[in-house]
């Protein structure tokens, strides 16, 4: 190794990375969601995917659910940085493989082709719960629910029945049973 | 009907609940509603800088010296964009400022209007939270909402956007209810069980040490107070960070001096071989640590922040206080007392090795230099500096690089808030303005900025805000000619390769001062050094000291390029000695 010439030290050790999702309950003012980006991208954190919307017009609240991957440390940082704007009311954070929470993301794929590719792009999705929108007699547009990965899948697998064009959204969670995350 | 009051007006109202007297600021086109209201608001002072960055950094050592708030007040574009330094640098040393910036009208925001800028997104990554006030029924809530954020928790700056025609628009003003309070973020979150713990820990402990930060001075000079009690009480030893400096006696014997990069020997070599490590309102900054896997390896470790982000941020800690330094400071060593505990006479057997390891450290005198009668010696200076204003209550600012360390390193700090240094951004500039705000602060104290004379032309400017209001700040410049730590590393890393650290052409500051209508003094060799310090001192008008130094003086010890503590680089003599042993290379 050359000599460093910075006294700057670079850690030898790094944890192994994990994937989060990170629930944060916003005041939906203006200007919010860029202070919640601002955060990630200004401490080098990174988003894989974001889904943010009002869900308390009473109480005039947003919720928005991050995926991150980082560090165990990383995440913790995070989180509690997160808390200390101010217009965050509260963090939730659970790990991606955890059972007690459920993750969905939504994706729109537009199919282009006969009634028979059109049925046979339908059938594929047969697992994720899919709703035909619109439909013409040479296309259709299919809703499904699913996880990113059965997404990534199903983009790939839909190629070849005449898929034209995707849209999906970010991730959204909620516990699983009668308790709500406080 | 009740009465309406403008924008303007409503601004002054909440600057006068909030008993600000002091505002620093410049005027301009998107701001001048604001500046048409000061006249009929006398309890408020205006102190009119020469750029906005002064304003900013003027604000700063205002906050610092006296534990108010800074108020800054610009104009909108570049008076805003000007007073970003300021507040970044207020962010990472924790300084409450309140800037209010005005704002081109609302129907114009967006459309590239004449001096417009997105201040709001420009400053959000460097304060703590920001407003863009789009309706005047919303002016006072947020005014209020500024201060508290500025004060409480882990303190920052803040900013206030006011577009121009809601400084024009009426309303109503109420004087807000205590009880609408909001709600406060970081308060106190430790209880009993963890203070039990921490002293659990101080009692099992037979290296510990004390490393202190700015949280003690941000957390008022109570918790100084309480800090030296608790040393005391201890018999541990303590060392500071630069930000921390004052809230222990430089001069006591518990006291190591200065750690991290340019600390003394016995403080890093302690930090590096303790058992148990108490963090108090310090930030385990990269300039603190040095090489972090090889960071006190063999201590337990405890830190007290009243920021729960600080915790476990750069070092993995076992113990972690979250609260304010005053508060747990206080129940710690009420606890300590009413366990009857005296660990200075109970531990004293056990700690005293440490203590000998400690003095044994010590003998390395790692802060020596070698003086000459020929040259003054930038040390030699800082020294006398020192020596000659001890006996009264000096307050002493700093630029930064070679001789802010020095003034770190050898002048002796007794009290809080007597010390303003940027630390955190690391600002040239910063300590001229700074000065003035500490003046304005405290109009019958003695102000120092330690200077450069690369640093001091980043705002000589504000010279002339000095002399407008008869602050006799003193500019005290080490003069060498180079950017001193520039050159430094350059000389250590760079193979002697000067690139662009030298100056040529700079001014005569002695003529400088005297074309700017204040008092201009040099001294050139180390017998008149005290008498023109003494000169300097006594003129009751602002000075500019030019003090010709030794230009190739380097700022010993020091932790060199990602090194630990226990590897430090000393002084010259000690590498002369290290180089007949040949051990002397392998540090650098």
């Amino acid at each position: 190794m050359p000599k460093s010439k910075s006294a700057y030290s670079t850690p030898t050790k790094v944890s192994k990375l994990e994937t989060h999702i990170i629930v944060v309950w916003v005041a939906n003012e203006a200007s919010v969601l860029s202070r919640v980006v601002g955060l990630f991208s200004g401490r080098g954190y990174n988003i894989e995917s974001l889904a943010v919307a009002e869900v308390d017009q009473k109480n005039n609240l947003s919720r928005i659910t991050i995926v991150t991957t980082g560090t165990p440390e990383v995440i913790e940082q995070i989180v509690l940085q997160l808390k200390k704007l101010v217009p965050v009311h509260k963090v939730g954070n659970f790990k991606r493989d955890d059972k007690n929470v459920i993750f969905k993301e939504m994706a729109l794929f537009k199919v282009v082709g006969n009634s028979i590719k059109i049925n046979k792009a339908l059938n594929a999705c047969k697992n994720y719960n899919p709703v035909i929108l619109d439909q013409t007699k040479k296309s259709a547009v299919i809703q499904i629910t699913a996880l990113r990965r059965e997404i990534d899948k199903m983009a790939k697998n839909l190629k070849s029945h005449g898929l034209i064009s995707v849209s999906r959204t970010g991730a959204v969670a909620m516990t699983r049973g009668a308790e709500i995350f406080n | 009907m009740p009465k309406l009051y403008t924008g303007a007006e409503i601004v002054f109202k909440c600057l006068e609940e909030q008993k600000v007297n002091h505002i620093f600021g410049y005027p301009g086109g998107a701001v001048l509603p604001i500046y048409d209201e000061l006249k009929n608001h006398t309890s408020i002072k205006h102190i009119l800088v020469r750029h906005e960055q002064g304003a900013g950094h003027a604000a700063e050592g205002y906050a610092r010296s006296s534990g108010k708030p800074g108020v800054v007040l610009v104009t909108s574009g570049p008076g805003a964009t000007n007073v970003v330094t300021a507040l970044t640098d207020a962010y990472m040393d924790s300084i409450p400022l309140v800037c209010i910036s005005g704002q081109v009208p609302t129907h114009l925001i967006g459309t590239d209007a004449f001096q417009e800028c997105d201040t709001t997104g420009i400053t959000r990554p460097c304060t703590k939270h920001n407003w863009l006030v789009k309706d005047i029924k919303d002016l006072q809530k947020v005014m209020y909402e500024a201060f508290e954020v500025a004060t409480t928790g882990r303190p920052g700056p803040v900013l206030v956007d006011i577009p121009k025609d809601i400084q024009f628009a009426k309303t109503k003003y109420v004087s807000l209810k205590r009880e609408k309070k909001i709600e406060i973020k970081n308060k106190n979150r430790f209880n009993q069980k963890d203070i039990d713990q921490l002293i659990e820990l101080m009692n099992k402990a037979s290296k510990p040490i004390f490393y202190t930060g700015g949280g003690v001075i941000n957390s008022g000079p109570k918790a100084s107070e309480l800090l030296r009690e608790l040393v005391a009480l201890t018999g541990f030893p303590i060392t500071s960070t630069l930000q921390g400096l004052g809230s222990y006696p430089g001069d006591e014997n518990q006291f190591l001096g200065m750690l991290g990069m340019h600390g003394t020997f016995e403080a890093n070599n302690a930090m590096h071989d303790c058992d148990l490590l108490i963090n108090i309102g310090a930030r385990f900054d990269d300039r603190i640590t040095g090489k972090i896997d090889e960071f006190s390896p063999k201590s337990k470790k405890v830190h007290i922040d009243i920021d729960p982000s600080s915790i476990n941020k750069i070092i993995k800690v076992d113990l972690a206080i979250v609260g304010d330094v005053t508060d747990v400071i206080k129940s710690a060593t009420k606890t300590l007392k009413r366990k009857n505990l005296n660990l200075e006479k109970s531990n004293k057997q056990k700690i005293s090795k440490w203590w000998q390891q400690i003095q044994k450290w010590r003998t390395k005198q790692s802060l020596n230099f070698i003086n000459s009668d020929k040259i003054i010696k930038p040390q030699h200076a800082v020294q006398r500096l020192y020596e000659l204003t001890k006996n009264q209550d000096t307050f002493i600012t700093t630029e930064v690089g070679q001789h802010q360390m020095w003034a770190a390193q050898h002048y002796k700090f007794n009290k809080p808030n007597r010390w303003m240094t940027s630390g955190g951004l690391g600002t040239m500039g910063y300590g001229l303005p700074a000065a003035i705000g500490v003046q304005v602060a405290n109009p019958n104290k003695l102000v120092v900025d330690v200077a450069g004379e690369a640093s001091i032309l980043m705002t000589m400017q504000e010279i002339s805000t000095a002399i407008q209001y008869n602050l006799p700040i003193k500019i005290f410049i080490l003069n060498n000619q180079y950017m001193g730590m520039v050159r430094q590393w350059q000389e250590l890393l760079h193979e002697k390769n000067y690139s662009e650290s030298y100056s040529e052409a700079l001014p005569d500051f002695v003529k400088l001062a005297e074309a700017y209508g204040c008092v201009g003094i040099r001294a050139e060799n180390p017998g008149e050094l005290d008498e023109k310090i003494e000169e300097m001192i006594s003129v009751d008008k602002p000075v500019i000291f030019d003090c010709l130094v030794d230009q190739a003086e380097n700022c010993f010890p020091m932790i060199p390029s990602g090194k630990p503590h226990n590897q430090m680089l000393l002084g010259p003599k000690d590498q002369e000695e290290n180089k007949i042993t040949g051990k002397g290379k392998a540090l650098v």
